[in-house]
């Protein structure tokens, strides 16, 4: 599955991001990128720097600013036998797109009797931090997941994302695969060369006892310094990052919770309709016997993402959150 | 009328153009038919009355090329090779339908025939075509994309993306718009300020022409030049084509109705476009009444046929058919 690790290389998760595209383009000729801003200038988080300079306009298209048509450039050519890769700069215009993804690039292939094959890659920058307010800051996720036909990956780590990324791109569905804005500067190792990671399959991060968190995204890191907390406080937690949330490895969730017998589930969107909703569903459904405290979830309040750096900072969930979360489900909390 | 035009274009291409009008007007009376007899489930969308359009755009296609369609796709996928057996069945809902059941009216498609899908979503086919032309001119194989689309299309914003894009992009795209006059069930001209959606091309950057939508022969000489212009690298065209549904937006009620007259509908009738292309034909010594209508009785057998076939045909097993062909498994 992973190239040889001669070597442990440390890059940046927008580097792994960046490198990937190159690697991909180079291999498959029917791969292009198109998206706002991503041709001459690189992109605005500079994601796709120097792309355009060694594949060329052809390759490496920039659009005007239209998500829906961005996305139909994407199906069209997809449908017709390419690779496309588009970009939707912010994941919050994923709603500007929503009929193109949801109404055609996901159910094309079922509406169709099975003909069409739409190996599409929407990629896109969620989460907050960057004091982007409402609407450059969502994880808008469970917007995604309720469609069938859609794939949909969050990776926490360079590692991670580079398999992740050529998995999407090899995938002969249509996928969307979310960058974490806040971590794009995030270091970690990457090998040199293209694997993957196979799409559906979680991470255990940590192993342990006491309880379980399933993180996603930027959380599971801030689940890590959690754990580390409360392992000072005799704790012992186990971490799961799904990495792929449609399809949902729910089997991992379940093995956790049959062994811990306590879940918290931690997500940077709002807990309302949120995806731990639906993980919460599914582990009483699955393994309601063996739970000791009710499912958990950490997750934003009931509000638009704000602005302040005072109101952002308390708004995203954090190692403290965590924490607290899963002292609750172990009656902890004094 | 359009004889100096006729007399450029071969005794086949008029016998197709013929030809396409003709299995499409006779598919679509026969749904009609089914579907007030509640033997097609659904809705219906029928293209009765627009027949000119998408033959005279298909016969200036090649087989390769590729197509978008409306809700309105019945008459496009026809037009573009469509088969009726497999049509009729989709109607119906059965497991031999062009989309095994799963899409039926609104969403037939055949990718084989380069056909993109009928659509439910107004608008939404369009950057689609768009997508399948930036392909052709990436791979370079001279083939050539045609979008149709409604004037009710012309108002949402996918429209507007889609045609600034293809043009920025410069791509082997021909805008097909059937201007019917109606968005639905309200008249174009209480939601636009317009007559002519061709004079929107020149926004984008594109020629735009207007021609006779009931002039089967009109619309292609037109698709003619537009679909040339495209495959010779020299960027997307507009053809907004005049024309009108005979029938309602759905169903198979079309007179007597509140949103437009049934003068109004019977001046368009006496402009019907399979009536005059037979009168020209028959008046130019090209076809006569009689092959006229040997070929329609040819083809309402072949109707008739696909009914028995459709009827015929299996259901989709819900135990069976409902998860598959939701995704690609790898292979």
């Amino acid at each position: 599955m992973t190239a040889t690790e001669t070597e442990q290389r440390i890059i940046r998760y927008n580097d792994a991001f960046n490198e990937t595209l190159a690697e991909l383009l180079r291999e498959d000729p029917d791969i292009f990128i198109a998206g706002e801003d991503v041709g001459r200038y690189g992109g605005v988080f500079q994601s796709f720097a120097g792309l355009n300079a060694e594949f060329g306009d052809e390759r490496v298209v920039d659009t005007p600013i239209a998500e829906q048509a961005i996305i139909g450039l994407g199906i069209g050519a997809a449908a017709v036998g390419l690779r496309p890769i588009v970009d939707l700069m912010f994941m919050d215009f994923v709603m500007v797109s929503m009929d193109q993804i949801a109404n055609q690039a996901a159910k094309m292939k079922y509406m169709f009797g099975g003909k069409a094959k739409l190996p599409l890659t929407i990629t896109t920058t969620g989460g907050a931090g960057l004091g982007a307010a409402a609407q450059h800051s969502q994880s808008l996720e469970a917007w995604l997941i309720h469609v069938p036909g859609l794939k949909v990956v969050y990776p926490s780590n360079p590692y991670d994302l580079k398999g992740l990324l050529v998995s999407c791109v090899r995938d002969d569905n249509p996928t969307i695969f979310t960058l974490h804005k806040a971590m794009l500067g995030s270091k970690g190792h990457v090998p040199e060369g293209l694997y993957e990671i196979p799409l559906g399959q979680a991470k255990i991060v940590r192993e342990g006892s006491d309880a379980t968190i399933v993180a996603i995204g930027k959380m599971v890191s801030e689940a890590e310094k959690a754990a580390a907390t409360l392992a000072e406080e005799g704790i012992d937690v186990e971490i799961i990052d799904p990495r792929t949330l449609l399809p949902f490895d729910m089997d991992t969730v379940i093995q956790s919770a049959k062994k811990t017998n306590r879940i918290v589930i931690v997500h940077e969107a709002v807990k309302n309709g949120g995806i731990g909703a639906e993980i919460s569903a599914q582990i009483q459904e699955q393994a309601f016997d063996y739970l000791d405290a009710p499912v958990t979830r950490v997750a934003a309040p009931f509000a638009p993402v704000p602005f302040s750096p005072a109101l952002e900072k308390s708004y995203v969930p954090d190692a403290e959150s965590i924490a607290k979360g899963v002292r609750d489900v172990l009656h902890r909390n004094s | 009328m359009a004889t100096k035009e006729q007399t450029k274009i071969s005794k086949d291409v008029l016998f197709d153009l013929h030809r396409r009008m003709v299995r499409i007007r006779l598919l679509e009376e026969a749904a009609g038919q089914l579907a007030s007899e509640a033997r097609i489930p659904g809705f219906i969308h029928l293209y009765v009355g627009e027949e000119a359009v998408a033959s005279g755009g298909c016969v200036a296609l090649k087989d390769e090329d590729q197509i978008s369609s409306t809700h309105r796709g019945h008459g496009h996928l026809v037009a573009k090779g469509g088969e009726f057996k497999p049509m009729m069945a989709e109607f119906m809902g059965k497991a031999t339908g062009y989309c095994k059941g799963k899409g039926g009216s609104m969403h037939i498609s055949d990718l084989d025939l380069g056909m993109l899908g009928a659509n439910g979503i107004v608008g939404a086919g369009v950057p689609i075509a768009v997508g399948a032309a930036f392909a052709n001119k990436y791979k370079n194989n001279g083939l050539v994309t045609m979008a149709f689309f409604g004037d009710g299309s012309t108002n949402i914003g996918a429209f507007h993306e889609a045609a600034n894009m293809a043009c920025a992009l410069h791509l082997p795209i021909v805008f097909m718009c059937e201007n019917n006059e109606y968005a639905e069930y309200t008249p174009r001209d209480r939601v636009m300020a317009i007559t002519d959606v061709a004079d929107r091309a020149a926004a984008y950057g594109m020629p735009g022409v207007i021609v006779d939508g009931m002039d089967v022969v009109a619309v292609y000489e037109a698709a003619r030049v537009a679909v040339a212009r495209a495959r010779n690298g020299e960027g997307p065209s507009m053809i907004e084509c005049k024309t009108y549904r005979f029938y309602d937006h759905a169903g198979v009620s079309g007179l007597g109705r509140t949103y437009r007259s049934d003068e109004e509908v019977q001046e368009w009738m006496d402009r019907d476009p399979i009536k005059l292309f037979e009168a020209q034909l028959a008046k130019a010594k090209v076809m006569s009444e009689d092959e006229a209508s040997e070929i329609h009785a040819e083809i309402q057998a072949e109707i008739d046929e696909a009914i028995e076939f459709a009827e015929n045909s299996p259901l989709p097993d819900p135990e069976v058919d409902m998860l598959t062909d939701v995704y690609t498994e790898a292979s």
